[in-house]
């Protein structure tokens, strides 16, 4: 039987999962209309047709990483504390894995020994790390990596830059003036990655409209998807913005960084964890 | 599309103001704009269905009292629950009377524990006391390399091995009593709630430690699982406070308005920016009122106290409250607040200032300031005092001076005559206006207030500000006299 508790229960777990109150209720009132159309009756079959609207909504999109230069450039960038340089780890160790050359740009010259844990993880990588002097400027940090890795024939740089919260007008400037730097000398930038927090919350998509303004974001790194969190937001943020989720980031460890699946992603949106 | 708690609250207020009485369905249209409200900004689900059956509770059916009417009383409610729901008090930081004071640090990843940390320590300097850190993050590459180049930034000593996390905080403790530091604070690695071994390991470090105080790190842009989270470090750790991180976006930190519900502990600081002195003590009836629109002069004061000095800091905030200030003021307000901090956190805590903040957003969008200090350098004395006088020639040679369009010269005055009358709009309106505030309109515009003087701030009453009668301070929410005649439009 499909009623008022049934409509109210996938509300609420729409919400609790931070998909946004405005997405919640257009994708709610969207499956009512098939419902009615439809003559769907039972609970299963209204589930599946929510599923099926999210899905719609996170689209049929290619999220490959894109190739094409020489070298490629990936350039991360996001608020702080979202998994910026871990992400690059592990994804410089997928890509070594894969038999490229990985070098790493150590772009965030403000945090505190950010650069240092860029470099345990070029080593457990088996990457070239780029780094400059702690305040150092971060584009020319980041065109040095992409000299850098020209000159030795290297098939990526991954860029990382300093987390900045998005109402910062003139880190952002700075943010674009990187992007504009990576792209100045033999590499292209060929990816620029948006690192969001799967904790993250209505916020996201405010994060997500100034960083594709001011770094042309390319897709969408899902980081801490193995808590409790399910980082609905970004179903608001790929509507909103077309930009789709390429990776999802599942732990610490290297080998904790997968390609997005839009069907697993959507099943883990009805399933919320109670920690012990 | 996401307005703030304060915007959406004003818009509310414009509605319903003037009204008489509310009937039932005026207060759920109410409350059904409180739910858009506070679901954006992150409420969790279950705290916002408790807070509006409380505020329907108090709302339906109430008496007419006093010179309150009913749309005020139901405004009076609100803030009133949302302080309560945000701690209710400030929380009060306890001293091991067998020092050293022990602090433990715990959260998720990237919520800023590192930093906290550093913060903290600079914090309790500042108190007067000797920190130590300690650095029991053996997780995260260079963690501990973090810790240390900002202890050595703050003078602060830091401990660690390589040991193991339990290890590192036992020596550390044992190294913070050879060194006769009374405050310890320990760093641990981010870790999610769901993960058993990790909660197994910062449950044990806190059984070693016995810490006085456990601060929970929330990010303020945390979406609905920050109450998940929460109650599970609640349960192992047994949680004091929490601290607040990245207070300095837009986010509206209605996860750490949940966790206060739902935990039931207070917010002890909040971290409003990247550098160690951005950190300050998190006062919940002053999140309440600049939720509501009201303003958050009290931080603004005492900012502005820690930058400039003290005469400086009240002759400012009077001149902008008074709305008499010339293009110099002006351009002497932008470096101040410069100096202060972002100017969107700053102009969010004037009275009356977050739902203009958007307009205003272009005028004193840092990336602007330079130019406009540029167009100010380049005028004359007298057309900074009046730039009424500022005609096409005049403007012609300012553009050249300052290497400037015309149009950005016709822009910026016309956003100073705007901010001023809004200015003095802000600190005329309403019934409560003070003999001081009277004497020095008196001496009209263009003029420092000089012999006169601004009204002296009486420190523990906080800032009584025109029109809006006293701020709630530090007197709680219950004491019943708030005076909220100030908050609505005077158009």
């Amino acid at each position: 039987m499909v009623d008022d508790r049934t409509w109210e229960g996938l509300t609420e777990a729409l919400l609790l999962a931070d998909i946004g109150l405005p997405t919640t209720e257009a994708l709610i009132d969207g499956v009512r209309y098939r419902v009615g159309s439809e003559g769907v009756d039972d609970v299963e079959g209204v589930l599946g047709l929510l599923k099926e609207g999210i899905l719609g909504r996170l689209g049929g999109v290619d999220r490959s990483l894109a190739f094409g230069g020489e070298p490629s450039v990936w350039l991360f960038v996001g608020v702080n504390g979202v998994g910026k340089t871990t992400t690059i780890g592990k994804l410089g160790w997928r890509e070594a894995s894969a038999g490229r050359s990985v070098v790493f740009a150590a772009g965030d010259t403000f945090r505190a020994a950010a650069a240092d844990q860029l470099e345990v993880w070029a080593d457990r990588a088996g990457a070239t790390m780029v780094r400059g002097a702690e305040g150092a400027d971060p584009g020319s940090v980041v065109f040095d990596a992409v000299e850098h890795a020209a000159a030795r024939g290297a098939d990526l740089v991954l860029a990382d830059t300093a987390g900045r919260v998005h109402t910062r007008g003139n880190l952002m400037d700075e943010l674009a003036k990187v992007r504009r730097v990576a792209d100045k000398g033999a590499g292209t930038v060929t990816e620029t990655l948006l690192v969001i927090d799967a904790t993250t919350g209505q916020n996201g998509l405010l994060q997500a409209r100034e960083f594709a303004a001011a770094a042309d974001v390319t897709g969408i790194v899902l980081t801490k998807l193995d808590g409790s969190a399910r980082g609905g937001i970004v179903v608001a943020v790929h509507e909103d913005l077309g930009i789709p989720v390429k990776l999802v980031g599942v732990g610490e460890d290297r080998d904790d960084l997968l390609a997005f699946d839009p069907a697993d992603f959507v099943d883990a949106l009805f399933s919320v964890d109670v920690p012990a | 599309m996401f307005e703030g708690l304060s915007s959406r609250f004003e818009g509310i207020l414009r509605k319903i103001r003037g009204r008489g009485r509310l009937g039932p369905e005026d207060v759920e249209e109410f409350l059904a704009e409180i739910r858009v409200a506070l679901l954006e900004a992150d409420v969790h689900l279950d705290v916002v269905r408790t807070l509006l059956d409380r505020i329907r509770d108090r709302a339906v059916g109430v008496e007419v009292a006093g010179a309150l009417n009913p749309g005020q009383i139901i405004v009076k409610i609100v803030l009133e629950e949302l302080t309560a729901v945000l701690g209710g008090e400030t929380f009060r930081p306890a001293y091991a009377s067998k020092p050293p004071t022990v602090v433990l640090l715990a959260g998720l990843q990237g919520s800023g524990k590192t930093t906290t940390a550093a913060k903290l320590a600079r914090w309790y300097k500042g108190q007067g006391r000797n920190p130590m850190l300690i650095g029991a993050d053996l997780l995260r590459p260079a963690a501990v390399e973090q810790l240390r180049t900002l202890g050595d930034r703050i003078n602060v000593p830091v401990f660690s091995d390589s040991t193991d996390p339990v290890s590192v905080a036992r020596a550390g403790l044992a190294e913070a009593v050879r060194l006769g530091r009374d405050v310890a604070i320990c760093d641990t690695a981010g870790r999610l709630a769901i993960d058993e071994d990790l909660m197994a390991e910062v449950a044990e470090i806190s059984d070693t430690l016995q810490p006085h105080h456990t601060f929970l790190v929330v990010d303020a842009m945390t979406g609905q699982d920050a109450v998940t989270t929460a109650e599970a470090f609640h349960t192992r750790l047994g949680l004091d406070a929490l601290i607040i991180t990245k207070l300095d976006g837009d986010a509206r930190g209605g996860a750490a308005l949940s966790i206060t519900e739902v935990v039931g502990r207070p917010i002890a600081f909040a971290s409003t920016g990247e550098t160690v002195e951005d950190f300050e003590s998190f006062h919940p009836d002053r999140l309440a009122g600049r939720i509501l629109g009201m303003g958050d002069v009290e931080t603004l004061i005492e900012k502005a106290e820690e930058t400039f000095a003290v005469e400086e800091a009240e002759a400012a905030a009077a001149r902008m409250l008074e709305g008499t200030f010339t293009l110099d003021d002006f351009l002497e307000q932008l470096r101040a607040l410069r100096k202060m901090g972002s100017i969107n956190s700053i102009m969010g805590m004037v009275p009356g200032m977050a739902s203009q903040v958007q307009d205003l957003d272009e005028a004193l969008d840092e990336r602007r300031i330079d130019r406009i200090e540029g167009i100010i350098n380049s005028m004359t004395p007298s057309e900074r005092l009046g730039p009424d006088v500022i005609d096409g020639s005049r403007r012609a040679r300012i553009a050249a001076g300052s290497g400037t369009e015309v149009g950005e010269i016709n822009q910026l005055v016309k956003q100073f005559r705007e901010m001023r009358k809004m200015m003095k709009q802000m600190g005329g309106r309403g019934p409560g206006r003070s003999k001081a505030g009277r004497a020095r309109k008196k001496k009209g515009r263009g003029g420092r207030v000089t012999t006169a003087g601004p009204a002296p701030i009486d420190k523990k009453k906080g800032l009584s500000l025109p029109g809006l009668g006293d701020l709630p301070g530090d007197r709680g929410p219950s004491s019943g006299d708030l005076d909220l005649t100030g908050i609505w439009p005077s158009d």
